[in-house]
């Protein structure tokens, strides 16, 4: 990524830092409380009164970032046995590891709203809550690990970096961590296509073809556009959003036009080019009935991710329910012996 | 016996089989704890399998250009997670884990001893065994003390694949010394001996090794002498 975005995420941990230092007093009036605990920048605490919807909002959003990083181990973990070479393996490896690790602190930060990861992950399983449709895309060859990496990931950061600042402190916290190793992701995926980019004409094609694949689909990872967003204007005066789902997809294209040229691969459109007037790039919207028809379940692999999930959980039921038991009798002959 | 489990090439062919079994589970384990467990598994055996690898040669020509009659691994570690191929169960890797990182504790143990080449990769992988043997161990007791079922099913996996355990390390009567008590703590019989599986270490090896190999080397082998 850009080293602009990793200084944002330092400053944004500097800003979390300082905020604990000056702590508003709380008198009676707890919306008053939050409301100037927000205006001032602070950050709400799992402790603190916080109006119900911002509480509901929170649980919503984190919980969806969560499923994301569970469900997005499939389309990577899909190229594990393949992978290359060696080497690529243990960091394809490292990586859907880390995406084990961010779910993990994710639904711990969900958890400190007063609902559980059982409840959470019941939820995804169900389908009653949403992962990022991104991840229902299949990945058809090795370049798409790096695809994924460069563009999925470089929008990811793009996203999420702005909630390194997020009013809700554990949120913030766990932001920062993940956007950090992020940063690693997306470096490791350009980096993939960029030896494919330089490698043997068969390479070559398949990176370029990747990068078609997986160029609209990761402009609509920011969402609809603001005129059709329903959740954002809510979230912006909370401070859980800072800005709108445009302007940081326009922030993701003026970052990847130039690092695409150092790869050596065309994007995919062909009304893409630099508007000295706006002083931004101009291109095409990616189609947003498309993203609805994917949201709404129809899309390539929905089916697939959700059936996978489910086979995982319920074939695992058997090694929970043994893992709570064995916990149990060790408990009660702990309690016998200090008797 | 000695000379064959003290070989560059078998130790990095077990490892390197038993990362690519261990990295099936990712996404799939039974709670997210243990998908970051496995994999951290499955990422030291990869170490360890380069390490070993890179000492008899190219790394990626030894694990990508050779075929089943070629690798030198225990049939244990490349057998599937489970009785069938495409079988995914916990109990069966995680006593496959116990049998295969018991026996490499051991032999890292003795050949960080010796020193050498060989040696001083052994002496950072025998910390990483420990390890493994101890998470195998642990859910060992829980399977096997745990529920019913739980018990059941880690019988039926440790009694499988005891006949896979004869060419594993050096020294079966230390080897046994680890395991016997794990296996008894859990509630596990100790299995009868059966007639051992061997041919492993001379290139006999299982139906199953060919599928593993076919899925890993797939696209190594689609691109000869690309860079990747």
């Amino acid at each position: 990524m850009g080293e602009g975005l990793l200084d944002q995420v330092a400053e944004a941990e500097a800003e979390l830092l300082a905020a604990a230092d000056r702590r508003l007093s709380r008198g009676d009036d707890v919306q008053a409380w939050f409301d100037a605990v927000i205006e001032a920048d602070q950050k709400v605490e799992p402790r603190d009164w916080m109006p119900d919807d911002y509480r509901k909002g929170l649980i919503r959003q984190i919980a969806q970032h969560a499923h994301s990083e569970i469900i997005g181990m499939q389309p990577e973990g899909n190229w594990i046995s393949r992978a290359p070479t060696l080497k690529r393996k243990a960091i394809l490896l490292a990586k859907v590891q880390d995406e084990a690790g961010h779910g993990l602190y994710l639904y711990a930060a969900a958890e400190t709203l007063g609902i559980t990861r059982a409840e959470l992950v019941d939820a995804l399983i169900e389908g009653r809550q949403k992962y990022s449709s991104i991840f229902n895309y299949p990945t058809l060859t090795w370049a798409d690990v790096g695809a994924i990496g460069w563009l999925v990931d470089g929008a990811a950061i793009v996203n999420q970096v702005p909630l390194c600042r997020c009013s809700y402190g554990p949120y913030a916290r766990a932001m920062i961590r993940i956007c950090k190793e992020e940063s690693f992701h997306q470096r490791q995926g350009y980096e993939i296509l960029h030896t494919l980019s330089h490698g043997t004409p068969e390479q070559k094609a398949m990176a370029q073809d990747s990068v078609d694949r997986w160029w609209y689909p990761s402009l609509a990872m920011f969402g609809p556009p603001d005129t059709q967003s329903t959740h954002s204007a809510k979230s912006m005066g909370w401070k859980i959003k800072r800005h709108s789902n445009d302007e940081l997809r326009q922030r993701f294209v003026d970052m990847c036009v130039p690092q695409a040229e150092v790869l050596g691969l065309t994007l995919p459109d062909p009304e893409l080019r630099w508007n000295d007037e706006r002083g931004h790039h101009d291109f095409t919207e990616p189609d947003y009935a498309e993203l609805m028809r994917v949201v709404a379940g129809d899309g390539p692999c929905n089916a697939e991710r959700m059936a996978h999930r489910r086979r995982a959980h319920d074939e695992g039921a058997w090694v929970r329910e043994a893992a709570a038991e064995f916990a149990k009798k060790a408990a009660t002959r702990k309690g016998e012996e200090n008797r | 016996m000695t000379d064959l489990v003290l070989d560059p090439i078998m130790l990095g062919d077990d490892a390197l089989l038993a990362a690519q079994r261990l990295a099936e589970w990712a996404s799939r384990a039974p709670t997210m704890e243990e998908d970051v467990a496995l994999a951290n598994i499955a990422l030291d055996q990869l170490g360890a399998a380069r390490l070993f690898l890179s000492l008899a040669g190219d790394e990626d020509e030894l694990a990508y250009r050779r075929d089943d009659l070629q690798f030198r691994n225990c049939q244990l570690v490349e057998l599937p997670n489970g009785p069938a191929r495409t079988d995914l169960d916990f109990g069966w890797t995680i006593a496959k884990l116990l049998f295969l990182s018991a026996a490499q504790r051991q032999t890292y143990e003795v050949l960080a001893a010796d020193g050498g080449p060989l040696g001083e990769i052994a002496a950072k992988t025998v910390k990483e065994s420990a390890y493994h043997l101890d998470h195998a161990s642990l859910w060992t007791r829980r399977l096997g003390d745990g529920t019913p079922e739980s018990h059941r099913r880690m019988t039926e996996a440790v009694q499988r694949l005891w006949a896979y355990t004869f060419d594993l390390t050096v020294d079966r009567v230390a080897w046994l010394g680890v395991i016997e008590p794990v296996l008894a703590e859990a509630g596990l019989a100790r299995p009868a001996d059966p007639d051992p599986k061997l041919g492993g270490r001379v290139g006999r090896h299982t139906e199953h090794l060919s599928y593993l190999l076919a899925e890993m080397q797939v696209l190594h082998r689609a691109h000869p002498g690309a860079t990747w």
